[in-house]
């Protein structure tokens, strides 16, 4: 019995004092249990630590700030959307690998496209050589993509282009297909990635200089607001600024910047943040610390809320609202003992699903060694369907929600993004952080401290410093790219360059021309020059002409 | 004034975005003492040879990640030699397939590191190639 004084007696019914006495005598592992960005984290997280108002930080699903999720029902209306994102060699093989896809119960399709249409470069640009079709699919006119989309109700699916540069051309040329399927554009869905600043930050296929850049995605949005309401302009996102190295927190808080940034353009330029914002969506990394990444997805939804009401001042609920797509870290995958990625990805798909996302791409077992085979993308495709049909998370909206470390862990990158976004104003803005390389530095010395952090053990990854097997684990297929498919994509080329009315593609070339120099609509002009088959590269052409190249800053 | 420094070009060929290994490398080797020239992205194989030749390099470490490495890597092999620079140490990294290491390493890539290799280690085999070709020469003059 140990009641022979008061201080004894505070110390039985107070737990955390035991515990504590406990945890110092505790032997730890020698490990680092710091977060996977580096954060410090307790042992154990209670009410103490956590400062919360429950209306006005937490509230309830599809109530303000939203950071238990958009929708009161959440996946009991409707699951997340299943989208794999695939694109290879020339348009008529990745229109089968697309047709493949929607036979195996995927619900929307996400188009990759290859480093030449990326750059806004023909295939049969010298250039180009070698990397037609090799990472995505080739698009180098309205001509491909027609054959990209031959057989596909466009009406019907919902297609999600991952593209930035040139994203207002291939969009033109998605527009324009549209109409010669009989589709109106006024019911097409989608998704275009359009978000160029991630790409100086992070990505890197840019085409022109900044201020331009942002100027045509601003006429994207207002010609889309009129002519074609369904489909999101532009999906700001962090997964390439968190594959390039970056922390969880930079990946919001860079993200949601750049997200702040498109929204003062597009008021700027004149139109009402309700006419666009709500077509404002986002796209997530989700990576392998499962708490970091839900807290992260939390955090974006409530700091969107807030900044959207309180700064910007929309007043339509969608507005509010972060929607996001997700895709499963690749960086994440290690090219030793493969198979062990299906893993991985399954956790990081968890982490998403509980964190609220509205699609989601899990990467395949392979894609450290190649573009995925048909096999690993089934696999990864399954591994979606399992936790939406098997596990039972998709029952209960935000699950984790009012856990003391989930809190506490969005209460921390919420405050760390807003530390990130003083930075950023200080430094005068997006534009002129991008010019001087900060965002670039931020993500490279977050890379290189990961990457040390593995060589030196303190974080683990199975196959590569720890659990090591000999080179020759188990041989998987590799999934080639035939040679052919850029012969068979310049060849088309070639064809199309004779047999169009070449002196409609001049007019049409003239028009984009005079309307990067008198301010016109620059996506109007690009669906009428798709529709005379003017190409990617010709249409690019104009762009670098008349606006200049970024010249990349040096932070080496 | 102490030992030689090594010279190393890191090249990002092609395309190819794809930054994070290439500049995780080079921040690593400046750690190890050797002078890093970084192209910066999109180069051509012919630039990044004569960016070599200008910056007098003892090694090209070229990185790649779009697979158009059969392509690009030759090519950058060839306007090194066509340059008189056919004696540097040529390396490379990305996502490169197996038979595709063999056949670039029989092509005159003296090593290609695949993902998850010790960045010390690419640090470490430079040192000891470079060694061993300055010791040759040594003896050899």
């Amino acid at each position: 019995m140990s009641r022979n004084n008061d201080a004894g007696s505070v110390s039985v019914v107070d737990p955390r004092a035991i515990w504590e006495q406990a945890f110092r005598k505790a032997k730890l592992r020698d490990v680092d249990f710091s977060t996977l960005s580096g954060d410090e984290l307790q042992p154990v997280y209670g009410p103490d630590d956590v400062e919360l108002d429950e209306h006005a930080d937490l509230a309830l699903p599809g109530v303000f700030p939203y950071t238990r999720g958009i929708h009161p029902s959440m996946y009991r209306g409707r699951l997340w959307t299943m989208r794999q994102f695939a694109g290879f060699g020339a348009a008529h093989e990745t229109n089968q690998r697309f047709k493949f896809l929607l036979e195996h119960g995927q619900t929307g399709l996400s188009t990759a496209f290859d480093f030449p249409t990326l750059m806004g470069r023909d295939a049969d640009d010298p250039l180009c050589k070698g990397e037609v079709g090799q990472v995505g699919v080739a698009i180098s006119s309205l001509k491909d993509m027609e054959s990209l989309m031959q057989g596909i109700p466009m009406d019907q699916v919902s297609t999600s282009m991952t593209i930035n540069g040139p994203a207002p051309i291939v969009l033109a040329f998605y527009i324009a297909c549209a109409e010669k399927q009989g589709v109106d554009p006024k019911v097409i869905r989608g998704t275009v990635q359009n978000d160029i600043l991630k790409e100086y930050q992070a990505q890197h296929a840019w085409l022109v200089a900044p201020e331009p850049a942002l100027r045509m995605i601003t006429d994207v949005m207002a010609y889309c607001t009129e002519h074609v309401p369904n489909f999101n302009t532009i999906s700001i996102s962090g997964y390439h600024i968190r594959e390039a190295g970056s922390t969880a927190a930079q990946e919001l808080a860079f993200t949601l910047a750049n997200g702040m940034e498109y929204v003062r353009r597009g008021v700027a330029a004149g139109l009402d943040v309700d006419q666009f914002a709500p077509r404002l969506s986002f796209f997530f990394d989700s990576h392998l610390d499962f708490f970091e990444e839900i807290a992260k997805f939390r955090a974006a939804r409530r700091i969107w809320a807030r900044k959207m009401k309180n700064d910007f001042g929309a007043k339509d609920p969608r507005s509010w609202m972060c929607r996001f797509h997700t895709q499963t870290a690749g960086v994440s995958l290690t090219a030793q003992q493969p198979e062990n990625n299906i893993v991985r990805t399954a956790f990081e798909a968890l982490a998403a699903v509980l964190g609220g996302t509205q699609s989601l791409h899990t990467n395949s077992m392979d894609e450290t060694l190649s573009l995925p085979t048909e096999k690993a993308v089934k696999i990864a495709l399954r591994t979606q369907q399992i936790i939406a049909e098997e596990v039972e998370v998709a029952n209960v909206a935000d699950p984790l929600g009012g856990s003391w470390f989930v809190e506490s862990q969005t209460n921390r990158l919420e405050a760390e993004a807003e530390r990130y976004f003083e930075e950023i104003e200080q430094r005068g803005g997006v534009v002129p952080s991008i010019q001087a390389g900060y965002f670039q530095s931020e993500i490279h010395r977050s890379a290189v401290r990961y990457q040390r952090a593995v060589e030196r053990a303190q974080k683990r990854v199975v196959g590569v410093n720890c659990f090591v097997e000999d080179e020759a684990g188990p041989e998987i297929e590799i999934h080639r790219i035939d040679p052919a498919s850029e012969r068979h994509t310049v060849d088309s080329l070639r064809e199309l360059r004779e047999t169009r009315d070449a002196g409609q593609v001049q007019r049409e070339l003239d028009a984009v021309r005079a309307a990067c120099k008198d301010g016109g609509n620059l996506l109007e002009r690009f669906v009428a020059a798709a529709h005379a088959y003017c190409t990617l590269g010709e249409i690019a052409q104009v762009l670098r002409e008349e606006f200049g190249e970024f010249k990349e800053p040096k932070i080496l | 004034m102490g030992e030689r420094r090594i010279r190393v070009l890191v090249g990002k060929p092609g395309l190819d975005g794809h930054d994070r290994g290439a500049k995780t490398v080079a921040s690593v080797l400046r750690d190890h003492g050797m002078e890093i020239v970084y192209t910066g992205l999109h180069k051509t194989p012919e630039a990044i040879a004569e960016i070599a030749v200008q910056e007098d390099v003892d090694v090209v470490g070229l990185s790649i990640l779009s697979g158009a490495h059969m392509e690009l890597f030759p090519r950058v092999r060839e306007a090194l030699g066509a340059r008189g620079m056919e004696h540097v140490l040529l390396v490379g990294g990305g996502i490169i397939p197996k038979d595709d290491i063999a056949a670039l390493e029989a092509a005159g890539f003296s090593k290609l590191f695949g993902p998850g290799t010790n960045t010390d280690d690419i640090a470490n085999y430079i040192k000891a190639e470079m060694q061993k070709r300055w010791t040759k020469e040594g003896a050899d003059a």
